[in-house]
């Protein structure tokens, strides 16, 4: 800012940010003002009795709990899977690489629907788990499973490609000074990933924040114990309200862009760290 | 042509005749009419549409191709006022249907007066779905309030066909109990004992009949006597409890849009057809409950007679229902609050 103009050695500059802020501004930023124009035509006292009743605010922490839980689990096993993809080759690995995006293909009821069928008091989990005292189906746990299920291409698909760029010359190098393996693992290899490993969370916690068509099978939907936040919003509509729905949609809003802006945030910090910023 | 003396071949001639009559069919198959319906009504009109174009065109009419719509009824509701160019609506509950008169004024507001039985060409009721043998002998509503059984019943909030369930057992207990307060501690005890709320009619049969989940299903009699059928009647049972309520199912013409589409004569024949008695055989196949006296004595058998009363008669109508039952923080919040 200081200097009068930045020499730039790629041209269409103007042109491409012109171009960025308008395509988000189409795609994105409209129909979200959409949504916070709708609910200003409440008042105050209105929105925060809307967005605060009881079963409003159960609904929050069973949606944001069961997606942050579901988050760091496909964090940790996403991890594994992409390690294992990389690292070894086995018979039927290129398949099972395939199997991984089956999540973003299926319509969601689909899925919904199969783990309900499967993880039911009769389906083929559910008969052995029920008598151990596990119910999965039509609890809150069932919303886990789902969750789980939904995000895990994005963990995998996000620190696959940074894996494949890691030299295993690091790896050796810190063993022949004679760090143990988890040594290896926690100071050569953790850093590296941990930007990729963190975008992977924050997207896979994104999607699950907003999911609605595989959940609302396998949950139950009991007021206060299993009802998720988009099933409040659908509930108003189905009574016409729109301007409470718009009213919860945009605390969603409000807490999801806040959870990913401190997501990226720490991205930004561990990149800064591990050397590795841009 | 006339002066020409030269004559056509046979060939050319029939394929003359039958480009005309392309074309004319092209000309003729502009005329289409929009059904907008709720979920299970799907099969029914995918009978009644053919039956009804055939009708049209045997008493002179123009072909015309009836198109369907089928979805949640309040999301389809909302979808013609958002501006689905629909020339009918056909649903199971009135509000669904005064929404449209409410906003932007698409039905005329005596839509209840231009059909026959308040504009509702057939009716269903809430019925019990039990295991076979009814091994937790389940006779009546009283059952199903009872600690220990649980009842499998769509979400009031977002399915009429729990709404209705709702409302049935309401009613029962405002007659047994005679106050509201009764009432209101009977359907209180009744919810505490549903286990899973499902967002439609259909995923509740899912929920009872392939999960296994429940000792008892309330649904629409249509529901229970297609599940009873496809599972060849070995699996569940059918028990009409004492008194019920009458799910008359509403159709109304989307005035505006037939005026514009110029379509209002034929949209109007269509909803009188389904008070055809043609039209009434083909509902009762598919096993909801004709208003034509002839038809529904013919399937007697399939319809016991059964007690039951209607939202205007005992609860004041729909729009003082959605006020103290199912609005937020109405009755219904407060009672599955509490359960």
């Amino acid at each position: 800012m200081s200097s009068a103009r930045t020499f730039r050695v790629l041209p269409g500059f103007n042109l491409t940010l012109g171009y960025t802020l308008a395509y988000l501004s189409l795609i994105i930023l409209v129909p979200l003002a959409a949504v916070f124009l709708k609910t200003a035509s409440l008042s105050f006292e209105q929105f925060w009795a809307i967005v605060t009743a009881e079963r409003v605010v159960a609904s929050y922490k069973l949606s944001f709990g069961a997606s942050l839980l579901a988050a760091a689990i496909n964090a940790v096993f996403g991890l594994m899977l992409a390690w294992v993809l990389v690292r070894y080759s086995f018979p039927g690995k290129k398949l099972i690489d395939a199997l991984v995006d089956l999540p973003f293909a299926l319509p969601t009821a689909v899925a919904g629907i199969a783990l309900t069928a499967l993880y039911a008091r009769n389906g083929w989990l559910g008969q052995y788990l029920e008598p151990l005292g596990i119910q999965v189906a039509f609890k809150p746990l069932g919303v886990l499973v789902a969750l789980v299920f939904i995000g895990l291409p994005f963990v995998v698909r996000t620190v696959q490609p940074i894996l494949e760029d890691l030299d295993t010359e690091l790896e050796e190098a810190a063993a022949s000074l004679g760090a143990q393996r988890w040594q290896i693992f926690r100071h050569v290899i953790l850093p590296i990933l941990l930007p990729a490993l963190l975008t992977g969370f924050a997207l896979a916690f994104a999607r699950a924040v907003g999911e609605y068509g595989s959940v609302i099978f396998i949950a139950g939907n009991l007021p206060m114990v299993s009802e998720i936040t988009p099933l409040m919003i659908i509930t108003k509509l189905e009574q016409y309200d729109y301007t409470g729905a718009t009213a919860i949609a945009s605390v969603m809003l409000v807490f999801s862009f806040t959870l990913l802006l401190i997501i990226n945030g720490l991205q930004a910090w561990t990149a800064k760290r591990t050397g590795r910023d841009r | 042509m006339h002066h020409n003396p030269i004559k056509f071949g046979g060939a050319l001639r029939r394929s003359l005749a039958a480009i005309a009559f392309m074309s004319a069919a092209v000309a003729f198959a502009q005329t289409t009419i929009l059904n907008v319906s709720y979920d299970v009504s799907r099969e029914l009109y995918k009978d009644i549409n053919p039956a009804f174009s055939a009708q049209w065109k045997a008493k002179g009419g123009e072909a015309v191709t009836v198109n369907q719509s089928h979805g949640g009824s309040s999301k389809q509701a909302m979808s013609v006022a958002a501006g689905l160019e629909a020339d009918v609506i056909t649903m199971n509950q009135s509000p669904d249907i005064d929404i449209l008169v409410e906003r932007g004024g698409l039905v005329a507001a005596d839509w209840r007066k231009k059909f026959p039985y308040d504009a509702t060409p057939y009716t269903t009721t809430s019925v019990f779905l039990v295991r076979k043998g009814n091994p937790k002998n389940i006779k009546d509503w009283d059952d199903l309030a009872k600690p220990g059984t649980q009842v499998i019943v769509p979400n009031p909030k977002t399915s009429g066909n729990g709404r209705y369930t709702y409302l049935a057992a309401w009613g029962y207990a405002l007659d047994k109990t005679g106050s509201e307060a009764g009432a209101r501690d009977f359907v209180q005890r009744l919810f505490a004992n549903v286990p899973v709320l499902d967002g439609g009619g259909r995923g509740a049969t899912t929920t009872f009949t392939q999960r296994d989940v429940g000792d008892v299903l309330v649904t629409f009699e249509n529901e229970a006597i297609l599940i009873a059928k496809e599972l060849g009647g070995a699996k569940f049972d059918i028990v009409y409890p004492s008194l019920s309520i009458d799910a008359a199912a509403p159709v109304a013409l989307v005035q505006k849009v037939t005026d514009k589409r110029k379509t209002t004569k034929v949209a109007e024949a269509y909803l009188a057809f389904l008070y055809s008695p043609e039209g009434q055989e083909i509902i009762a196949s598919h096993n909801f409950r004709p208003r034509d006296a002839n038809v529904l004595r013919k399937h007697a058998a399939k319809y016991p007679t059964i007690r039951t009363f209607t939202v205007e008669q005992k609860l004041g109508g729909w729009a003082a229902v959605q006020k103290t039952h199912f609005a937020d923080g109405a009755t219904y919040d407060q009672i599955i609050l509490k359960r």
